[in-house]
């Protein structure tokens, strides 16, 4: 492994601060990655271990895209969009030793789901007092409870493996394509029916549809449902909520399928972690070097070029930015087949979350638990019931944002005191839905109403939030998009429906990190396995980096083969590095 | 009859699951909560409140305590200035590790040593004609340990003098009123305190530190965060890690200090050339002899520890383990399970093999670290394995029947945050 001199240096100054006007040799890479959210910086970090020097060019002034933790008011430390750790693949945790830069996911051992009526659901890490908690709901959901967990963790381990290895390509004739394909195939034929069966009604059907095989109590699917809807335009009762479903529940918190936890400082420390822990591998990361375009010469990039007209050598370029900004943005689209502009066109952002921040002057309290406080450290999930969700899902559908939103919220200065000032709180909410396309109005007339329709939520939950209130911070769709550049402010770059996901992620035959021009590749979210802080379409996408080169060619794409490959016909062998 | 400590009403109180441990009969609460997790980040977070008041205590005073602890512990007391503490054991006249605790100096002729079992009677039949008493003072002290990087600042509210105190640095001064003792010291391996109060005045020390947490996610801990903690810290833990020689049935029972990797506190006694089979960092022995003209200290066991260093007669040494990640998600998974990553402490014997699977040693303590975010483990390792990065495997069982994980050895402690020290 090459570290580069670039370490040290980075080490020491501030991200980005380097003044030193640049030499034409400073501009020379082996690698850029234009953004530095996590996966952008995953994908810089496995690069330069690889013994790349590998350069970060970042748009705004600080790292970590979507995943940052932000100041707004002195000693209250916000969430500002993405708030908690699942999904991140523990291999990158050990191979890119992120514990040694401060990584420190903090168990959050509660959920609790408040009812409309007063009551409340709380589950915690003790089995029998989950059981007797559940109980008071419905006696039969009780082992409906186990069963439910026993059969969905048969699912998530068995397509477990897919989300640690990058898409087939069923059209290729690379034999190791080949022969990866036969080993995936041979996976499934192996599974149990049941486990198979129900991993496509979950990757098919409704959540509503899963969950009342097993479940009667409304809160109780209220809960489990409120996985279903995350970061998509669906309602549990749609078809395609149950990928969704599984999709979260594939997170994991010290090998615990499901459990999340908060890391330290929020995703922004730990997007910071990542980043002292790409430096220390050599990759230098610039910030505020807003990225125009990739040059390209005889259709292979070359580099890029800065909104300031500065320009980067390298021979490979990755972008982490979503498909649209990939295929649509950076290059200039005649150079890319009209299938795949096609194709990315069509591909569904339509972002319908929103995020509401608060500085509290204190823990709100929860009438039914009098003046305990400990039911906060985990998910407050306003969303009682499977209805609930669903008429909230009602108002987007005719685009609206729901006048009873459902909410994820969580005090996250109960799990991280260094959050806020002592006895103080901060209070994230995840809210759906807030289509980013308003009927009639636009998010800049709506934002604080939207504020409003939160607060007025979570106030006839909580009475007397409102007092606590010390300040408040919306984020719309809209903002998302602006501030940190996800397309209609979709959270998982691009849709979790299954036309979008897997080997389609995000285009067929394009969904192996490479695009049709010869050295730039994709390695946001938009690509395989897709959204939330995971860090695997940064690791799998400098893989196929990585094992381009070491095949000593970079993929070169004839004319025939663009031609053909939109059609998913023979021509996309071109896709499979060959 | 079991009995309760100073905190019990302040502990039980806050106690939600029911479930103590017996600590020298008395209860101390197994968890507090139902995420044991969630007190141990606490500790490594914020700060928890730990009592850790069953622990004996012995009152050694008299113009001859140096004297005294100078010829029964292995560390040398004449070094330990009024107002400083250090971890310290007492050891057979073989060089086998009797027992360990802390030393703290309080005043001229005067010292308290912590111990986790009863010792009055050895110490007394080795007061011999020295003006001396021992006394049993274990009633007469709560001790309420704060433990996290919070600590300082908890203290520095309860008790100011306590801000600049130093690593295992031990003062006189008073938290809400009651006069007590604040040692630099825990069982952590984090930044720390234990405060000593008068039995009949803890809740009132407890109450004051308690309010200075409030808000602050401070909150009590139990003993399974705590060997969390300790595990991580490399911290040994008698009937687990090691045995009391005067005890043990058998020697391989029985541990020297040296296998015990707290060679570190003999380098006063260590061959200048001494390499660094004890562990410690024999090149920084050289120039910093004791007080006794002859070249060295004269202590229980002191010569068979010097022949021990001498002639490097270690069986073993103590350190840490890692088990490799990868290994052991593709043994879990190959036996159609979840690879389990469970971090409550095993602290029980597992063996550890080489690749032709001959028995090399056994590991004491073992867990999964949530803030190293591996399995690791306490081990004794023949000393050709003590270079860290040497290979070995684990046994474990797996569905039933053992399999062998590999791990490589580490020195401890495996958690070492620079706040511990500064």
């Amino acid at each position: 492994m090459a570290k580069t001199n670039g370490t040290k240096a980075n080490g020491a100054k501030p991200i980005g601060a380097r003044r030193d006007r640049p030499t034409r040799d400073d501009r020379t890479y082996d690698a850029i990655v234009v953004g530095a959210g996590h996966n952008g910086m995953t994908n810089a970090a496995y690069l330069a271990r690889a013994g790349l020097r590998t350069l970060v060019l970042e748009r705004r002034g600080n790292v970590g895209g979507a995943a940052i933790t932000e100041e707004l008011r002195p000693g209250f430390w916000f969430t500002t969009f993405s708030y908690a750790l699942s999904l991140l693949r523990p291999d990158i945790i050990h191979e890119l030793e992120l514990v040694k830069h401060g990584f420190m996911p903090i168990l959050m051992p509660s959920t609790f789901c408040p009812k409309e009526d007063g009551d409340y659901l709380l589950l915690g890490q003790d089995h029998g007092e989950n059981h007797k908690e559940i109980e008071r709901h419905s006696k039969h959901d009780a082992d409906a409870y186990d069963a439910f967990n026993h059969d969905i963790t048969k699912v998530l381990q068995a397509i477990k493996p897919l989300m640690d290895e990058a898409p087939p390509d069923f059209w290729s004739d690379d034999p190791e394509e080949l022969i990866r394909l036969a080993a995936m195939g041979s996976r499934f034929r192996h599974l149990d029916r049941k486990v198979l069966h129900d991993a496509i009604r979950l990757l098919t059907g409704s959540a509503a549809d899963f969950l009342d095989d097993y479940f009667e109590s409304d809160i109780l699917k209220g809960y489990m449902a409120s996985s279903a809807i995350i970061g998509t335009r669906v309602g549990p009762y749609s078809q395609g909520s149950g990928l969704v479903l599984l999709y979260h529940l594939l997170g994991e918190h010290d090998g615990e399928f499901g459990a999340w936890a908060f890391h330290k400082q929020g995703n922004g420390g730990f997007t910071k972690v990542l980043a002292r822990a790409a430096q220390s591998l050599g990759v230098e990361i610039k910030l505020e070097s807003p990225v125009d375009h990739v040059i390209t010469r005889d259709g292979r990039a070359t580099g890029v070029a800065l909104r300031d007209g500065a320009e980067y050598q390298a021979p490979i370029v990755v972008s982490a930015l979503d498909p649209r900004r990939t295929f649509l943005e950076l290059v200039d689209p005649r150079e890319l087949p009209v299938d795949l502009v096609d194709e990315i066109q069509r591909f569904r952002f339509q972002g319908t979350s929103a995020k509401v921040n608060f500085a509290l002057d204190g823990v709100p309290r929860y009438p039914a638990l009098g003046d305990r406080t400990d039911q906060y450290r985990g998910f407050t999930n306003i969303g009682p019931s499977m209805e609930y969700l669903e008429r909230a899902f009602d108002d987007a559908k005719y685009g609206w944002y729901s006048k009873r939103p459902y909410l994820d919220c969580a005090i996250q200065s109960t799990v991280d005191p260094d959050m806020a000032p002592p006895g103080k709180a901060v209070w994230s909410s995840f809210v759906q839905y807030a289509p980013y396309e308003l009927r009639e109005s636009d998010w800049d007339t709506e934002r604080e109403r939207l504020g409003d329709t939160v607060q007025a939520t979570i106030e006839s939950f909580f009475p007397g939030f409102g007092s606590l209130v010390l300040q408040r911070e919306v984020r719309t769709p809209l903002d998302i998009e602006r501030t940190v550049g996800l397309s209609e402010g979709n959270i998982f770059a691009g849709e979790f429906l299954a036309p979008q996901m897997w080997f389609m992620r995000p285009a067929i035959g394009w969904a192996n990190y490479r695009t049709p021009i010869e050295g730039y590749y994709q390695c946001g979210s938009g690509t395989h396995p897709g959204g939330c802080v995971m860090g695997a379409p940064g690791k799998l996408a400098a893989q196929a980096v990585l094992k381009d080169r070491e095949r000593g060619r970079l993929r070169g794409v004839s004319v025939g083969a663009r031609a053909g490959n939109g059609t998913g016909s023979a021509a996309a062998p071109a896709a499979a590095g060959s | 009859m079991i009995r309760t400590t100073p905190f019990h009403e302040r502990t039980s109180a806050l106690n939600e699951t029911g479930l103590w441990e017996h600590w020298s009969n008395s209860l101390v609460a197994q968890r507090y909560q139902m995420s044991e997790k969630f007190e141990y980040f606490a500790i490594r977070n914020a700060a928890g409140m730990f009592d850790t008041s069953p622990l004996y205590k012995y009152r050694i005073a008299g113009p001859d305590a140096e004297r005294f602890l100078g010829g029964v512990l292995a560390r040398d007391p004449h070094k330990l200035a009024v107002g400083h503490a250090h971890y310290t054991l007492w050891c057979d006249d073989r060089g086998f590790v009797i027992e360990d605790g802390v030393l703290l100096h309080v005043a001229d002729d005067e010292y308290l040593l912590t111990a986790a079992e009863p010792n009055l009677a050895y110490f007394e039949g080795l007061t011999g004609r020295l003006d001396v008493s021992v006394e049993d003072v274990t009633e007469d002290w709560g001790i309420l340990s704060v433990q996290g990087p919070y600590a300082r600042d908890l203290l520095a509210a309860v008790a100011p003098v306590t801000e600049d105190l130093g690593y295992f640095g031990v003062t006189r001064t008073e938290v809400a009123g009651v006069p007590v003792l604040v040692s630099r010291t825990g069982y952590t391996g984090d930044l720390g305190y234990e405060i000593w109060t008068p039995a009949a005045d803890a809740l009132r020390v407890w109450d004051a530190v308690a309010a200075a947490g409030a808000g602050r996610g401070v909150i009590p801990f139990g003993m399974t965060a705590l060997y969390m903690a300790r595990i991580e810290a490399g911290l040994v833990l008698l009937d687990v890690d090691f045995h009391s020689s005067r005890f043990a049935w058998t020697d391989a029972d029985r541990t020297t200090p040296i296998e015990l990797g707290l060679g570190w506190m003999f380098r006063d006694l260590a061959p200048v050339d001494a390499g660094n089979g004890s562990g410690g960092n024999g090149a920084a022995a050289a120039g910093r002899n004791g007080h006794d003209d002859r070249g060295g200290r004269a202590f229980i066991g002191g010569e068979a520890i010097k022949t021990e260093l001498r002639e490097k007669t270690s069986r073993w040494q103590l350190t840490g383990l890692v088990v490799d990640w990868r290994d052991y998600d593709r043994i879990y998974d190959a036996a159609g399970l979840i690879p389990p990553k469970d971090h409550t402490p095993i602290q029980d014997e597992y063996y550890i093999y080489d690749d032709a699977l001959n028995q090399l040693g056994y590991a004491t303590s073992q867990m999964y670290s949530p803030m190293l975010q591996r399995h690791i483990a306490l081990a004794r390792v023949p000393l050709a394995l003590t270079a860290p990065g040497s290979k070995v495997k684990l046994e474990l069982p797996v569905a039933h029947r053992y399999e062998y994980f590999d791990a490589h050895v580490t020195r401890p402690p495996l958690f070492n945050p620079q706040r511990r020290t500064a």
